[in-house]
């Protein structure tokens, strides 16, 4: 026998303090918040894509475009991501190469084709166990998604510290500013996604 | 949705669903395709022409990093390098601003600037920090290239210098090279630009630029001289060094100035670009007066010439109006000789006011090179004669001296077949004198009879030798014996000085008696003045005898 579904008890809950509300008693907002209540999170498909879309366009800059400047006194350079981690790598320092390509381009490159999967899978009908694959990806997702912003910081961090006039100076460029912007995009995206939607389509208990 | 829970809450007003069926939040990804687009749009309208240049070494030139510049303005940047297929070159691919197209005139040069330590001093240091880069130069033609042949130096002169190119020849290039610098009056005023042998092999052309605005003191009446090294001579006033600058001492340079202005040269037009030159050997062949057309003669000579050289002067009347320009032999089949045929180009302006004079008389009649024929004519009519004369009696150098022997007067002048040379009646020179001469010295001296003199001189000798035996035998000895006498009777001479001596001491009796005798023959003399006296006075005593009184009272 499986518990009730909360709309067959007229019940929503509430986005902001997860209060169960009757939809009886306040039709419109949450009783104990005010927050305004929803079925589901409104729009969640076209928002998550919406933004999902965003970051990807934006994130094709964030690889062409260097996300430094460092000139010391016999060298100027400009890398983009991917050419300092091949720097690095070359450089020797292989693990601080891998950190940096799993936060930079593992990361987020796991995020769209995780979200892209949650969204065109979402509407189809699936049985349970893959349905807890995805409720499990989608955790995940979650957990590993401000992980990329390290990048960001890395490259804040070393303009603030390394300014040492002629001897070497580094400053931010472009590439890190759109790569924030597409953190900040999926992370958003992930947001917007409603998991229960995972679920929605899953009429195996019943 | 689900129809079947909606149907649940059938009759709920309080659902709101948006008007549009578009969400708003649509909007990040189209800006996010905007900013995409005009970020295109932008890098697209940046890009300007790619080329490629073809160097020798790539250097530290880096894909991607080293920039290309031009006065110091990064106007693109390399953005591949590569080797060529033939593995012989490189290829530098670079990526032009938009607004350096420019540089793609065929014409446009690149080269790589890195450190260069020369003569001139040390370029391109900064490089040494920040990398090798690649230098532009953009070019005039009108065509365009995208494949340039770097240059492996940099070029001393930029397109659009304010400056004029000249052309020099020269015979060889000396230690110059190119930027070497170009004095006038010492002071810096240019470089050489380029050099190249001459198609004919049989020379070297160099091209110099002289800088605006010092380029309008070069007129076609200068004179260009390799002022390399330095120049040593020894004049009245003692030694002499005489060089441009340090630096041409060391990397060679060239000089230019104009000869002193004579009277009869016409004013100077400043030259046009293509004009040439000549690039004498040093300042004094440079700056030696206009030598105007030269007219070949050409002298044949029945004698030996050794010690005349292809250059060797011409002299006319001891000043010089030529050079020799070859020594050739020739075979006379009819004496079966050998005489040998003598060309040199004279330059009959040089014999300056006379050549004037000479010439005015002629003038009017015939062109400069019949008047300069007619003139040689004249002079032989008037017993021209061309000599081989010793010029070095130490190395054996002849010179050529053309002077007159009216009593010896010959032809006139010939021309040969060609009709340009003027052929010069030679003679038997003071050479040929001074030779035979010799010959009659050495004859001489090979009659003298050395043997038998020698033989002579010989005996003599052993005579001499005889003698002088027997003087060492006979001769000595008795010398020696006699030198013994001589010893004796000097120590016997002494005993007697000593004697003398002794007799003539202070307290010997000699002395005393001495003394007393001369105490008597006081007295003596004493009494003889009386007698004298008296006789003076009574002379009769002598006769008479003394009277017992005297009669001038005077008493005894």
């Amino acid at each position: 026998m499986n518990p009730p579904f909360a709309a067959d008890l007229n019940l929503r809950l509430c986005h902001s303090c997860k209060l169960s509300c009757s939809l009886d008693q306040s039709p419109d907002s949450c009783p104990r918040c005010g927050a305004r209540l929803h079925h589901r999170k409104p729009n969640a498909l076209s928002r998550t894509w919406a933004l999902m879309i965003a970051a990807l366009v934006l994130y094709i800059p964030a690889n062409l475009l260097p996300i430094m400047h460092t000139s010391s006194l016999y060298k100027e350079s400009s890398p983009t991501i991917l050419g300092s981690v091949v720097q690095l790598w070359r450089g020797g320092s292989w693990d601080i190469a891998a950190i940096i390509f799993i936060a930079s381009i593992g990361v987020p490159v796991t995020k769209f084709l995780v979200l892209t999967l949650l969204l065109v899978t979402v509407q189809t009908r699936r049985n349970l166990a893959s349905c807890r694959d995805r409720t499990r990806l989608f955790r995940a997702l979650e957990l590993i998604g401000y992980w990329s912003m390290l990048d960001v910081f890395v490259a804040g961090l070393l303009s603030a510290l390394v300014q040492f006039g002629v001897f070497g100076v580094i400053e931010p460029r472009l590439g890190i500013l759109f790569f924030g912007i597409v953190v900040i995009l999926t992370m958003l995206a992930t947001l917007s996604f409603d998991p229960r939607l995972i679920w929605d389509n899953n009429h195996d208990h019943e | 949705m689900n129809d079947g829970r909606t149907n649940n809450q059938a009759g709920d007003a309080d659902i709101r669903t948006r008007r549009w069926g578009l969400s708003l939040v649509w909007l990040v990804p189209i800006v996010a395709v905007l900013i995409g687009l005009s970020m295109l749009y932008q890098s697209w309208q940046q890009s300007g022409p790619t080329i490629k240049i073809t160097f020798q070494t790539a250097g530290s030139l880096t894909a991607e990093k080293s920039p290309i510049k031009y006065r110091n303005v990064v106007i693109g940047e390399v953005t591949d390098v590569t080797l060529s297929k033939d593995h012989k070159n490189v290829i530098v691919t670079a990526e032009l601003n938009r607004e350096a197209a420019s540089f793609t005139r065929e014409d446009s040069r690149y080269w790589v600037v890195r450190p260069r330590v020369g003569a001139e001093g040390v370029s391109g240091l900064d490089t040494l920090l920040s990398g090798d880069f690649i230098a532009a130069d953009p070019g005039t033609s009108s065509k365009r290239s995208e494949t340039f042949s770097g240059l492996e130096s940099p070029p001393p002169v930029t397109y659009g210098e304010p400056g004029t190119r000249f052309r020099l020849k020269a015979r060889n290039l000396g230690s110059l090279d190119i930027g070497s610098p170009v004095y006038f009056r010492k002071v810096r005023v240019g470089q050489v630009v380029s050099f190249k042998l001459d198609e004919s092999g049989d020379g070297v052309n160099l091209d110099i630029f002289v800088n605006a605005p010092n380029d309008k003191f070069v007129t076609s009446d200068t004179r260009f001289w390799n002022a390399s090294g330095i120049k040593v001579g020894v004049n009245a006033n003692g030694l002499e060094v005489n060089s441009e600058s340090l630096l041409s001492v060391l990397s060679g340079g060239v000089a230019f100035g104009s000869p002193p202005k004579s009277d009869d040269t016409p004013a100077d037009p400043v030259v046009t670009s293509d004009n040439q030159f000549q690039l004498f050997d040093d300042q004094d062949t440079a700056l030696a007066p206009g030598k105007g057309p030269s007219q070949a003669i050409s002298m044949r000579f029945d004698q030996s010439l050794r010690g005349l050289s292809s250059d060797a002067p011409v002299y006319f009347m001891g000043k010089k109006i030529g050079e020799v320009s070859t020594v050739s032999l020739d075979y006379d089949e009819q004496n079966r000789t050998f005489p040998v045929i003598v060309e040199a180009d004279v330059y009959p302006r040089l014999m300056g006011k006379a050549y004037r004079k000479l010439t005015q008389s002629q003038s009017g009649k015939n062109s400069q090179k019949d008047a300069v024929l007619m003139m040689f004519d004249q002079f032989v009519k008037q017993g021209l004669k061309a000599e081989a004369r010793k010029s070095n009696l130490l190395t054996g150098q002849l010179h050529i001296a053309l002077e007159f022997h009216p009593d010896d007067v010959s032809e006139t002048v010939r021309m040969d077949t060609s009709g340009k040379v003027a052929v010069i009646p030679t003679r038997a020179t003071s050479l040929d004198k001074l030779q035979d001469q010799l010959a009659d010295l050495v004859e001489r001296f090979s009659a003298i009879p050395f043997e038998s003199m020698a033989a002579n001189l010989d005996g003599s000798l052993a005579e001499l030798k005889k003698t002088l035996a027997s003087v060492n035998n006979d001769v000595l000895p008795s010398t020696r014996t006699t030198l013994e006498g001589i010893d004796e009777l000097m120590s016997q001479m002494k005993t007697t000085l000593q004697t003398a001596t002794d007799s003539f001491a202070y307290d010997s009796p000699e002395r005393q008696r001495i003394g007393q005798a001369l105490d008597e023959l006081e007295r003596m003399s004493r009494s003889v003045r009386e007698l004298s006296d008296y006789l003076r006075r009574h002379p009769e005593a002598l006769i008479r005898g003394r009277p017992e009184q005297d009669s001038t009272g005077v008493t005894r």
